[in-house]
């Protein structure tokens, strides 16, 4: 085994500081080191996008990056969605409306989706419906056909709300 | 009273989209090991060593293992025997015996104490195979003796499901249309992979397994024997499962391993296995190649039907038997009036990864095949494709309809309500005509434009299932069944169910399903049976749980218990109110002497066991207008409409989402997906590059319409089944449609439609208009 580089990141705000074998895909420490097992890994070689975080607010997928390569980045995971807990606060805007939309079924892709859609609902809040189908098109689902999940960000976009990081970060980058 | 019959929103989607999933990766259990299993990379070998001495010497290598440490234990069985098949010669060891038969084949298993090191030693076990010679086609090799089963063949036995004299119906019949048509190898390929976590107590003996799925009851019978240990030190609790659609949950070799590794160290044990082990380890399915004629009169009316199958097992005999095959053959005449009929399917092992039951199993191949060979014959005889249906649909005056048949050992008794009047009001809706000369007009235009349209008759509801429904003091409801969440929305489904029952919120409920330790047997998911089955049993239980209830709460409050009404949670004098007691309030009081004296069991406990006698047989029809690039022979699809008879739905925007996550996968099988390999038997589709899902930007919208026509006859909840309709009909109707787009005067040959096949099909039409 190689030396445990080291690695400092930040997880959903949170900063952490770690030592890491240099093969370990950011996905595997999210999920064992960071115990965000929110983010699901579906074929490891970059093609389902079950995995997708976003780093530095860009959509990634997380099996493909090396952790060592995500050192002095802030992650967001799904776990960061929901207000203020993950386990037990309410859920946001977008996590409702698949909900609302039965844009899921065995839920193993929606981390992915969900961070898909948070990234481009920041960007391009008003994005047409040929537009969310473009960006949904770069991750695969097996249950649903899609069409539920276009639904679901299509609905989002006339929430109004902001899907930002934090406001305490939002806060941040604006000042 | 008001649950069934709403979309209520899921009660798995709260954890789902927290990402707070309990899929089997998120155990972890203290001192968990990692199992890598080591594949065979040839697809037909003579083993004749395996050196594991390096794997074992890497540090943190805990335990390797071959066969030879299987010594004496009894190979997969089927779930499913199949009358005058002997299976045995062609089951799977956990472990390769002698011989490898796909590339895949597990030959040794790596335990260690992470999963990068444990594929690090996985890669050091060294296999000395003596390479033989493989077999690729079921047709061309159904005659073959391979060495590696000496005395056998390869033909492991034929199913046929046959009603009628065919051949004298062929013999006179005024009109007879043949086709040659095969379909290609696909599998469900759920994006979560296959896992299992065991434990092994040995204080209290007893072995914990998580993340079964599909028939984990079945699966804790073949563990229990093949470790020689009793069920009862077995339990199993289900996880999340990312998708099953027929492949994940079945009892595959893994499932041995990590339970006897278990044991074996004493140490828990955890297997993910990677996507390229999906997909070359997992159940394959569909390859199949048929020959079917059609037999019309004079009126293009359906006389006969004369089909004869090859379906490629791969290497060894799975779970599933002759499950395949026989779907295939007893529903292969469909929704048809048909005197006569003979299907036969052969089924054949090759070198490729075995075969397994997929959403739609035999049907989504024999609808192609049926359906394509009506359009074709609709130009042969020259009548128009929508009417050579109509003339053949069974019809309200004939159904129920009983064909002299007998599926799994029940009679089959089509129990609809009206094929025609189904197809005929799908049509309409869809505006199926507009679309056909919508095609008309833009082939006119030069562009290649189709239709196609395919009805099928659906299966559902099949065997037994059991449920427990109990109410504690505190008023909680608890309903557990014996299916599995593999992501259609059971648990919603099943407490919709009982709060139907009990006069409460859906969100009120707590489901529980295939806990081994809550609920002693159960049957499981499949074969869109979770409904029709483990509905009805818990519908049972807790009309068993009431039953005592409204006894207790008669006494309670002095009133005749048929004069008491279910309401909100509690029972109450009927016209009075305020003479109430909640359900909680009962569950407490029931432990008083008077109902305990009785004999019964304690409580306000309700268990419920459901068997069905027959299968009920759902029904609808798919609609495809496709477009072809002349350029590229890429088929794009425009519009697709599915409409499904159900009974009665008890979620209707989980039965739409059965249908388009249905469909869509059934298009993936009609235009994307194969397995190919190449002449040694090497997997050439090995990551989700390769085999390719449909993404969002490859589907036209997906229309369906549910029908709520024909309540089950033969279940107190009416319902159907929605799992499969979604996909059976896919291959049929867009085969149809390109076929129509590019005016073949011959069959599309075979699915999945890729553009060079595609490609070569208009070729051909051009030489054949060159040369007529």
């Amino acid at each position: 085994m190689t030396t445990p580089i080291p690695l400092e990141l930040s997880a959903n705000g949170a900063a952490h500081t770690l030592a890491v074998d240099p093969r370990r895909s950011l996905a595997d420490v999210l999920r064992r080191d960071l115990g965000l097992t929110g983010t699901t890994v579906g074929c490891e070689t970059g093609v389902c996008g079950s995995c997708t975080v976003l780093v530095n607010g860009e959509p990634v997928r997380s099996c493909l990056m090396l952790a060592a390569q995500a050192d002095g980045t802030a992650v967001e995971t799904v776990e960061s969605l929901a207000e203020n807990d993950p386990t037990s606060g309410r859920l946001n805007p977008l996590q409702r409306s698949f909900k609302e939309n039965f844009a899921l079924q065995c839920g193993f892709c929606t981390p992915g989706f969900l961070m898909l859609g948070t990234a481009l609902l920041r960007k391009e809040p008003t994005a047409d419906r040929a537009r969310i189908t473009e960006c949904v098109a770069a991750n695969l689902c097996r249950c649903t056909g899609y069409a539920a999940i276009v639904d679901a960000v299509e609905a989002a976009t006339r929430t109004g709300d902001a899907f930002g990081p934090e406001d305490q970060e939002q806060e941040g980058a604006d000042a | 009273m008001n649950a069934i019959g709403v979309s209520v929103p899921r009660l798995e989607d709260d954890r789902l989209l927290r990402g707070q999933g309990r899929f089997h990766d998120e155990i972890v259990r203290p001192g968990q090991l990692w199992l890598r299993v080591v594949r065979s990379p040839v697809a037909h070998a003579r083993i004749r060593g395996i050196d594991v001495e390096a794997a074992a010497a890497l540090p943190g290598v805990v335990d390797v293992i071959t066969a030879a440490d299987l010594a004496g234990m009894p190979r997969i069985p089927v779930r499913q025997p199949s009358p005058g098949i002997d299976f045995t010669p062609y089951l799977q060891p956990a472990l390769a015996t002698g011989f490898v038969q796909y590339v895949g084949d597990p030959v040794a298993a790596v335990l260690a104490e992470d999963p990068y090191l444990a594929e690090d030693a996985a890669d050091l076990v060294a296999l000395d195979l003596e390479e033989l010679p493989v077999s690729l086609d079921a047709r061309a090799g159904a005659t073959l003796r391979p060495e590696s089963r000496p005395g056998e063949s390869a033909l492991v036995g034929t199913v046929d499901f046959s009603y009628g004299d065919v051949d004298e119906v062929f013999a006179t019949a005024p009109h007879v249309v043949a086709a040659d048509l095969k379909v290609g190898r696909h599998s469900g390929t759920p994006l979560e992979p296959r896992g299992l976590v065991a434990e092994w107590n040995a204080r209290a003996r007893r072995m914990t397994v998580w993340g079964a799925t599909k028939v984990p009851y079945f699966n804790r019978r073949v563990t229990a024997r093949m470790l020689g240990i009793a069920e009862h030190q077995i339990h199993m609790l289900e996880s999340d499962a990312g998708g099953s659609f027929g492949i994940r949950g079945e009892f595959y070799p893994e499932d041995l391993l990590v339970p006897f590794l278990a044991l074996r160290t004493g140490r828990p044990v955890k297997w993910t296995e990677d996507r390229t082990e999906h997909l070359i380890a997992a159940n394959h399915a569909r390859e199949q190649e048929h020959r079917i004629e059609l037999a019309f009169d004079e009126r293009y009316r359906l006389l006969g039907l004369r089909g004869e199958a090859w379906l490629d097992t791969g290497g060894y005999i799975r779970t599933h038997g002759a499950v395949v095959a026989a779907l295939t053959s007893a529903l292969m005449s469909g929704p048809y009036r048909m005197a006569a009929c003979r299907s036969r399917v052969h089924i054949v092992t090759t070198n490729k990864t075995p075969v397994g039951t997929y959403r739609a199993p035999g049907r989504f191949q024999h609808n192609f095949v049926r359906e394509h060979a009506m359009d074709l014959a609709a130009d042969r005889l020259g009548v128009d494709p929508v009417e050579l249906r109509r003339i053949n649909l069974l019809d309200g005056g004939e159904l129920p309809h009983r064909r002299p048949l007998h599926v799994f050992g029940a009679p089959m008794l089509l129990d609809g309500k009206d094929h025609l009047e189904h197809f005929d009001k799908s049509r309409e809706i869809f505006g199926y005509d507009t679309w056909r000369e919508e095609a008309r007009r833009a082939r006119e235009q030069g562009r290649l434009v189709g239709t196609g349209c395919a009805v099928i008759l659906e299966k559902a509801g099949l065997g037994h299932d059991s449920a427990v429904v109990d109410v504690g003091v505190t008023g909680a409801i608890r309903v557990a069944m014996g299916g599995a969440n593999v992501g259609q929305g059971v648990e919603t489904v099943m407490a919709q169910i009982a709060a139907e029952e009990f006069d409460v919120r859906t969100e009120s409920v707590t489901v529980v399903l295939s806990d081994t330790d809550i609920l002693a047997d159960g049957s499981g998911t499949f074969a869109s049976r979770t409904t029709v089955v483990g509905g009805t049993a818990v519908k049972l239980a807790a009309e068993q749980v009431l039953a005592k209830a409204r006894r207790v709460a008669a006494g309670l409050l002095g009133t005749d218990p048929d004069r008491l009404v279910v309401r909100d949670g509690g029972l109450e004098a009927d016209g009075e109110p305020g003479r109430r007691v909640t359900l909680g309030e009962i569950a407490a009081a029931s432990f008083a002497p008077p109902y305990v004296r009785t004999g019964e069991e304690p409580g306000l406990i309700g268990r419920g066991t459901y068997l069905a006698d027959a299968m009920t047989y759902p029904y609808g029809a798919h609609y495809a207008q496709a477009e072809v690039d002349p350029g590229t022979g890429a088929v794009k699809l425009l519009r697709y409409a599915v409409s499904y008879e159900i009974g009665r739905a008890v979620n209707p925007a989980l039965v739409h989402a059965q249908l388009v996550g249905g469909t869509v996968q059934g298009i993936g099988g009609a235009l994307f997906e194969e397995f190919p390999y190449d002449e040694r038997g090497m997997p050439l589709a090995t990551t989700l590059g390769d085999y390719l899902w449909p993404r969002a930007s490859d589907l036209p919208e997906i229309r369906t319409e549910i029908f709520e026509d024909s309540p089950a006859p033969g279940n107190p909840l009416g319902v159907r089944g929605a799992g499969e309709g979604g996909t059976a009909g896919v291959g049929a109707a867009v085969a149809n449609a390109v076929r129509d787009a590019l005016r073949l005067t011959g069959t599309v040959g075979a699915l999945p439609l890729l553009p060079d096949r595609v490609m070569t099909l208009m070729k051909s039409q051009d030489d054949d208009g060159a040369t007529t």
